[in-house]
């Protein structure tokens, strides 16, 4: 059994260690936020943070998150409004949005170590997410806003 | 406009909404709840038609039968019923509806959604409104004529009274035939209160915060997973023997079963299971089966394509979608001719969301829990399948995390509804991993296309032969849309659009040829825009060389020839074709206008153009599209700079959904033409994940203009269209930064830089 922090509540859950997160996340726990896309995390839908830093759930085994915290979409804003989320509906962001919890994500990895991103940081960042809507005008523009909304926040 | 609640002859016509309407038969008429035509919603309500019904509390919810997969399909026809209904919009709901045999045809796909629910909606809006006012009257001792409906509101002689009351203390009761509501007024669009405004998508918020729910997110108590073993081939696999004996290593491994399949939509299939999908997808690894196999196993992309090529070159094959007189007069009497060859590859769907399904018997009834577009399509083989009548199964409604038309063929549903047929009805729930999905993909079949065109002695052109060859996915999925040729010859309308343009070209042929081997070999699919993903990759690519070997400007050559004379007046084509080819003219000369055409560029850089009228001549959505990119001379390397698109779709419903709908489409038609494709060897698709496979990134990703010109036509279709135009459009830039024509797609830096070496 392999116990770690989801969304800042304790979980000790019965799946095996080799068992990939995301599946243990979403079947076990019941958090259905973070997608299942590619199973090799080359499209980003199922990202997670652990210890903050954005990972690919769909591949990292469960005894990797042993005694570690791990936050969902479900659990990046209590109430789901985050400057991201907030600027994700400001500027109609998704269309199916299938891919959109690992784009926040990713995107609130990114501006947590880059507060202020230029547009060679934010593709950078955001390359290994699959939008295949191909909202990623929107996506970047949204992070943009996002970003000079929280640096307003902090100034 | 009112021809949508108007019964059609079935397959006469040409187009693919005739084939709609005769398929839709009465279904796509107004029904009424109760006998009576207004029978109470479960809380007291009133529904004036099945399409909505008012609480009470004046709370409208819209039954809405199309999927939701990005369109925001909802909000859009919700606010139709609404403007008409004069509804107080924070009151109106959206509510995605089951499969129902009272919906009449369920699909979403073509493009259709809002261009056929206007009318309908409106006129079902309208009936709603009329009814609420009349019987707000009688409550308010007034006259009718002295009041006024704003806002879920009846005003009038001084006193008002709110829908919801109307509700509770009324008795409503009106009912309105069908004739009736087919000659229903709609508003002018000056008195548009909703319609064109701006409003945020009611399905936007579930997706940022997790709450969003997809196919993949269905469960069921007790619910067991499963992991399809795909055969070899697509269609003609047996199954000789399973060994699971490594399987049983796996915890939670149950069983593996082959699946009977009466319906033989999914031949061969192998099912294991398990108590947690990891432990179906690595047992499923372990199991082995040995299939047996016909002859397709071991066809390659280029078997395909030759096979297509040796289609064409025989000029009896194939169905005459286009004939005029005198097309080869023309060419024997031609002064100059120019032949070209245009092929594009194989391409996948690859939806976010990998194909899976929850299925299990409940009461009598066999549910399905999964993403669709075309419920009306899967349900007769799914009867088919399980040995009981469609009333018996019943398709539950989700998000679509993805649709780009792979889920109008719901075959997947089928798998997981034997699965759980075969232990007894219980919920199973049937994932496919990306691989799965892939290589069970229905692909945009390889296309070969060779067209031709005659000049006259001044340079006039006289005659135009289009003819086209690929896999059918009509054909094979549901022929019974398929029209005949002047030849007497069935054809995929799907597969054939947009050969038949809107040029004015003198004596015109389209020649439309159904690839057999690519029928037999995959199940070819309707992959967003379909046929006019390659039909106006060759049409255009081609307008843009017939222009330089006349020696005339690319834009100018076009708009000559979009007259909008005879056939491309749009007098034949409907209501929504109304001004014909004189509105692509628009689209094109205004485009010219915002890109500024003809200015001098840097080195390596060009500008090219493309047009199209969408998906079909009696839905024409006018889009104009210029792409600038960068070639790198040495590497042949392709950077799109920028995409302009010129759109006029009639009267635009949701301004930012459409927005949204053209920058994704025009992505899309970026992503095919650079950086997508893949090819068929020993019988399947090659690249079944990404590394392999490559959609466009972010990185990639130009800036994207798009420009809708103001309109108060038909509001036609916008999904689709700006997906056909970008391909080309870069093709012609290409050739304007580089002198390199590339005649296949997908763009490969390679075939840039052959094509610049030999400049032909």
């Amino acid at each position: 059994m392999t116990a770690f922090q989801l969304n800042g509540r304790a979980v000790s859950p019965a799946s095996a260690d080799d068992t990939p997160l995301l599946w243990v996340v979403r079947d076990e726990l019941g958090l259905k936020g973070s997608k299942f896309g590619c199973g090799i995390a080359q499209c980003g839908a199922c990202t997670v943070h652990v210890d903050g830093r954005p990972t690919r759930s769909c591949v990292t085994p469960l005894s990797a998150v042993a005694g570690k915290s791990v936050t969902t979409i479900e659990g990046l804003d209590p109430g789901g409004a985050h400057p991201l989320q907030a600027a994700w509906i400001e500027l109609q962001v998704p269309q199916c949005g299938y891919c959109q919890s690992g784009q926040i994500m990713q995107a609130a990895a990114l501006l947590k170590a880059k507060p202020n991103p230029t547009d060679a940081d934010i593709d950078a960042a955001m390359n290994g997410n699959l939008c295949r809507c191909m909202a990623y005008v929107r996506i970047k523009k949204a992070i943009k806003l996002a970003a000079s909304r929280m640096q307003g926040v902090k100034a | 406009m009112n021809h949508l609640a108007t019964p059609r002859a079935a397959p006469a016509g040409a187009s693919r909404r005739g084939f709609l309407i005769g398929a839709a038969g009465t279904g796509l008429l107004f029904s009424f709840a109760g006998a009576n035509g207004a029978e109470a919603a479960g809380s007291g309500g009133y529904e004036p038609t099945i399409w909505y019904g008012i609480d009470r509390d004046g709370t409208v919810t819209v039954h809405v039968i199309r999927a939701e997969m990005g369109q925001h399909v909802g909000t859009a026809v919700a606010r139709i019923v609404a403007e008409e209904l004069e509804a107080d919009w924070s009151k109106v709901k959206v509510d995605p509806v089951d499969s129902d045999a009272k919906w009449g045809l369920m699909v979403t796909g073509g493009s259709w959604s809002v261009w056929q629910s206007f009318p309908l909606m409106s006129q079902a809006g309208a009936a709603g409104r009329i009814a609420l006012v009349d019987e707000a009257a009688r409550l308010m001792g007034v006259s009718p004529a002295a009041c006024v409906a704003r806002n879920g509101l009846v005003s009038g002689g001084g006193k008002s009274i709110t829908y919801g009351e109307i509700v509770s203390k009324g008795e409503l009761k009106r009912t309105f035939t069908p004739e009736e509501l087919a000659k229903m007024p709609i508003k002018p669009a000056a008195e548009r209160r909703l319609i064109g405004k701006a409003a945020p998508a009611r399905d936007i918020p579930a997706k940022t915060n997790g709450t969003a729910r997809y196919g993949l997110d269905a469960e069921a108590p007790g619910m067991v997973y499963a992991r399809p073993k795909l055969p070899p081939t697509r269609n003609d696999s047996t199954v000789v023997a399973i060994d699971d004996s490594a399987a049983k290593a796996v915890p939670g491994y149950i069983q593996t079963l082959a699946l009977e399949d009466p319906s033989a939509t999914c031949p061969g299939w192998v099912m294991v299971y398990a108590k947690t999908f990891p432990a179906a997808n690595r047992a499923a690894d372990l199991v082995k089966v040995t299939w047996k196999s016909g002859d397709t196993a071991k066809v390659s992309e280029a078997d395909l394509q030759a096979h297509a090529a040796a289609l064409i070159a025989d000029p009896k094959a194939g169905s005459l979608v286009v004939e005029d007189k005198g097309v080869d007069a023309a060419f024997a009497a031609a002064k100059s001719k120019l032949e070209r060859t245009y092929t594009t590859a194989t391409a996948l769907h690859f939806q976010m969301e990998p194909i899976n399904a929850l299925a299990f018997e409940k009461d009598g009834v066999f549910e399905i829990h999964t993403g669709n577009q075309w419920q009306s399509l899967v349900l007769p083989w799914l009867a088919k399948a399980l040995g009981r009548p469609e009333d018996r199964i019943v398709l539950r409604t989700y998000l679509l995390g993805g649709g780009f038309g792979r889920r109008l063929n719901g075959d997947y549903a089928v798998g997981a509804a034997l699965a759980s047929k075969a232990i007894g009805g219980k919920p199973v729930k049937m994932v496919c991993t990306r691989p799965d999905d892939v290589r069970f993909d229905s692909p945009r079949s390889p296309s070969v296309q060779v067209v031709r065109m005659a000049f006259g002695p001044d340079g006039k052109v006289t005659a135009m032969d289009h003819a086209a060859c690929a896999g059918w996915p009509t054909e094979v999925m549901a022929p019974f849309f398929m029209p005949k040729g002047v030849n007497g010859v069935a054809y995929d309308p799907f597969a054939i659009s947009g050969a038949n343009h809107w040029y004015t070209v003198g004596a015109q042929r389209v020649r439309a040829v159904s690839n057999d081997l690519a029928n037999r070999t995959f199940r070819p699919g309707w992959l967003r825009s379909v046929g006019p993903g390659w039909t106006n990759f060759a049409v255009e690519s081609f307008m843009d060389e017939a222009a330089h070997a006349a020696g005339k400007d690319p834009v100018a050559f076009r708009l000559a020839l979009l007259d909008g004379t005879g056939r491309n007046s749009g007098v034949a084509d409907g209501a929504s074709a109304v001004g014909g080819a004189k509105r692509q003219h628009a689209v094109v000369a205004r485009l010219a206008k915002e890109v500024g055409w003809g200015k001098s560029l840097p080195k390596n850089t060009g500008l090219g153009m493309a047009t199209t009228f969408g998906q079909e001549r009696d839905m024409p959505t006018w889009t104009a599209c210029a792409a600038k990119v960068h070639v790198d001379p040495t590497t042949g390397k392709v950077k799109v700079e920028k995409l302009t698109l010129v759109v006029d779709a009639g009267t635009i419903v949701s301004p930012d959904g459409a927005r949204a709908q053209v920058e994704g489409a025009a992505l899309w038609g970026m992503s095919l033409a650079l950086f997508e494709g893949t090819e068929f060897k020993d019988g399947q698709v090659k690249d079944t994940n990404l590394g392999a496979y490559t959609p466009l990134r972010m990185a990639d990703t130009p800036e994207v203009e798009v420009i809708f010109v103001e309109s108060d036509q038909v509001p036609v279709g916008l999904g689709e269209p700006a997906t056909t135009v970008v391909g080309p459009a870069i093709a012609n830039a290409i050739f304007a930064a580089s002198g390199a024509r590339v005649r296949n797609l997908p763009i490969r830096p390679k075939a840039v830089l052959a094509a610049m070496k030999t400049k032909a």
